[in-house]
């Protein structure tokens, strides 16, 4: 069983997101192996882009520093090999927006992840309309490209689009853009359902959620929970970023009880 | 989900965007589709383009300037006597009609030199539409005059203060008030980029330009131009004026990018002209040209323009150059300020900065052609706009 199978094993799953090289590169790595080892189910490891364009303020913020204290793709994929060198066993998916991936070349960056221990990837800008250059690159490989959907998806459209979802759906549970929002969006019942009606693969929500409270009203209706602007803020703001990541996490582990 | 209209120009273009964004990608082609069958929607645009906007604009022999540099005759596309003052306004009123044919009651725009941002608040405030500018601080203040405008109009001007403050970084803030506001907004993209349908749209709304051009040279000079020079920030202008001539293959077609303080300097927004730092990549929602670090992050650029400071071209000008029916090359800062100020002078036409670029290329040109030769100059836009900058440029006259 693959390390996204078996991560779903018990849900709902608590799903932080968290970008390499904020406030810097180590920093960043010990916070990843603290959400890793104190609750994280599954962690969507940020690969910083300059012009972020579904991300609100805060994540723009941290990526934005990380790019300043200049990291790499290289460094983000030798980061995934450094949390396997650390004991990490959860599932860790790159997150980040499409051109640093090609500029990289998707063939080698697709590789070196794997080979790094990376299990799939999330690419906000790459909609199924123009995946099949990168669905050629994951060929030979079990790394899949995690299907994203929205609010806005109309019913044929995600009926054709779920069909070929692996691992796991990613519900982008609001129009907009990341960050907290004050409660759970109007709605996400009858959208989680929707969603559920076309395919059999867990389906995980994003966009807006920012408290325990909130994870756990989500919890209650998908099978994962993303969790990306709170966290980048809490850890951030931290002066013991490490300590704050475990305390997150765990709090986030807890109330998915 | 195949798209009603080619998405790509080769293997440029495309639609790079979140799913949020899709289906409103979907409803627009849709709907610019129908919009484009219906004579009634065609007879809405073209009465405006007459009435309201001036058009056809005026073809203009430069007499003093041709005779002055000795070479082939120039004549001018006065694209700077449209309404609001360039080139931009072709475009906001077609969208703008298709929003209202849409049913969204509110638009967004980015904005970099404030041409497009005031021929958005004008379109919206002759259709009743609510509008949101986005512009990057650095923008701000060198356009001010046109923030100005944009108010007055009954826009809300947003200064964008993330990246690097210009053009990008108020296409980025522009997206994301899209993605929040889909259901009723509409993103009103000012040049011929972004994700399908946008460069196909942007092009069609543009095309006036060159349809009009191209019959004002047969009637009024009896010939076509051996050349076409237009200024190519994100490209919409010169899309616009050699649709007009691309099918004429005896007219040589040429686009200027903003060459900064100097391709060597680094400090440029030449996409073409830099292939230290230019390789295909994908931004704002298409694949292109783009000036980027080696590890895929947009690079910084600079022009004396802000409507030419985009790290991004058009789609369909990667396709033209390729297929060498276009070609490309840049003028600096400093040219094309002397672009400016000869025409000025000559003339008696205050150019805007983005359209001196193309001046500048004819002043290089046209020594070295024949005197019955003949260069169209696309002048985009005019300079009133650019006033401040030049003054500090150049400093008091």
């Amino acid at each position: 069983m693959s390390r996204l199978d078996n991560a779903f094993q018990n849900r709902p799953i608590f799903m932080p997101y968290y970008p390499v090289g904020y406030p810097d590169l180590e920093t960043s790595i010990d916070v990843l192996e603290a959400l890793a080892k104190n609750g994280a189910d599954l962690i969507e490891v940020g690969l910083s882009f300059s012009d972020p364009l579904a991300d609100g303020p805060i994540i723009q913020k941290a990526t934005q520093i990380a790019l300043e204290q200049g990291v790499t793709t290289k460094q983000v994929i030798a980061a995934v090999a450094e949390l396997r060198k650390r004991g990490v066993e959860i599932p860790l998916v790159l997150m980040g927006y499409y051109n640093p991936m090609l500029a990289y070349g998707l063939e080698n960056f697709i590789r070196e992840a794997a080979d790094a221990g990376a299990d799939g990837f999330i690419i906000p800008d790459l909609p199924p309309e123009e995946s099949a250059e990168f669905a050629h690159a994951l060929s030979g490989t079990t790394l899949p490209q995690i299907t994203m959907l929205a609010p806005t998806t109309p019913g044929a459209r995600m009926e054709s689009i779920a069909r070929h979802a692996q691992g796991f759906i990613y519900l982008v549970s609001v129009t907009g853009v990341t960050g907290a929002r004050t409660g759970v969006a109007e709605g996400l019942a009858e959208l989680v359902a929707r969603v559920r009606e076309h395919t059999s693969v867990p389906v995980c929500v994003g966009f807006g959620i920012g408290s325990p409270e909130q994870a756990k009203t989500v919890g209650a209706l998908a099978d994962g929970v993303i969790v990306g602007s709170a966290c980048v803020r809490e850890i951030g703001q931290s002066a013991k970023p490490v300590e704050t990541a475990k305390e997150f996490a765990g709090r986030f582990r807890a109330a998915l009880k | 989900m195949p798209t009603l209209l080619p998405p790509k120009f080769g293997p440029y273009g495309g639609q790079f965007v979140p799913e949020t964004l899709m289906p409103a990608l979907i409803e627009l082609e849709a709907a610019f589709v129908s919009a484009q069958n219906d004579p009634e929607f065609q007879r809405t645009f073209d009465k405006l383009m007459a009435s309201f906007v001036g058009r056809p604009t005026p073809l203009t022999y430069a007499k003093r300037l041709s005779e002055q540099l000795g070479g082939a005759q120039i004549y001018l596309k006065r694209e700077d006597l449209a309404h609001t003052g360039a080139h931009k306004i072709n475009n906001a009123l077609g969208q703008a009609l298709l929003v209202k044919r849409m049913g969204k009651h509110r638009i967004v725009a980015e904005t970099g030199a404030g041409q497009h941002g005031v021929a958005s608040a004008t379109a919206a405030a002759l259709l009743g539409l609510e509008c949101v500018v986005y512009m990057g601080t650095v923008d701000i203040a060198r356009q001010e005059p046109n923030v100005f405008r944009m108010k007055l109009l009954g826009a809300t001007v947003r200064p964008v203060t993330s990246g690097t403050q210009t053009l990008k970084d108020a296409i980025n803030e522009a997206i994301r008030d899209w993605v929040t506001n889909v259901r009723d907004t509409h993103y009103l993209l000012g040049s011929a980029l972004g994700p399908h349908p946008y460069p196909t749209m942007v092009r069609t709304f543009q095309s006036v330009i060159g349809r009009e051009a191209r019959e004002q040279m047969l009637a009024e000079v009896g010939r076509l131009p051996d050349t076409v020079i237009a200024c190519v920030g994100g490209g919409s202008n010169a899309i616009g004026v050699f649709s007009g001539f691309v099918d004429d293959a005896e007219v040589e077609l040429i686009g200027v990018e903003a060459g900064g303080s100097g391709i060597a300097s680094g400090k440029h927004a030449a996409r073409f002209g830099d292939p230290s730092k230019a390789r295909v990549g994908v931004i704002h929602g298409t694949r292109t040209y783009v000036l980027q670090t080696e590890d895929g992050q947009i690079a910084e650029t600079h022009s004396v323009s802000a409507g030419l400071d985009y790290a991004a071209v058009g789609p369909e000008h990667a396709q033209l150059r390729d297929m060498e029916r276009a070609f490309y090359t840049s003028a600096t800062d400093r040219e094309a300020l002397a672009g400016f100020q000869t025409l000025c002078r000559t003339e008696g036409i205050i150019p805007a900065l983005e359209s001196s670029h193309a001046v500048a290329e004819a002043l290089k040109r046209a020594p070295g052609m024949r005197k019955d030769q003949v260069i169209l100059v696309n002048l985009s836009g005019r300079g009133d706009k650019d006033l401040n900058t030049v003054i500090k440029e150049l400093g008091q006259l």
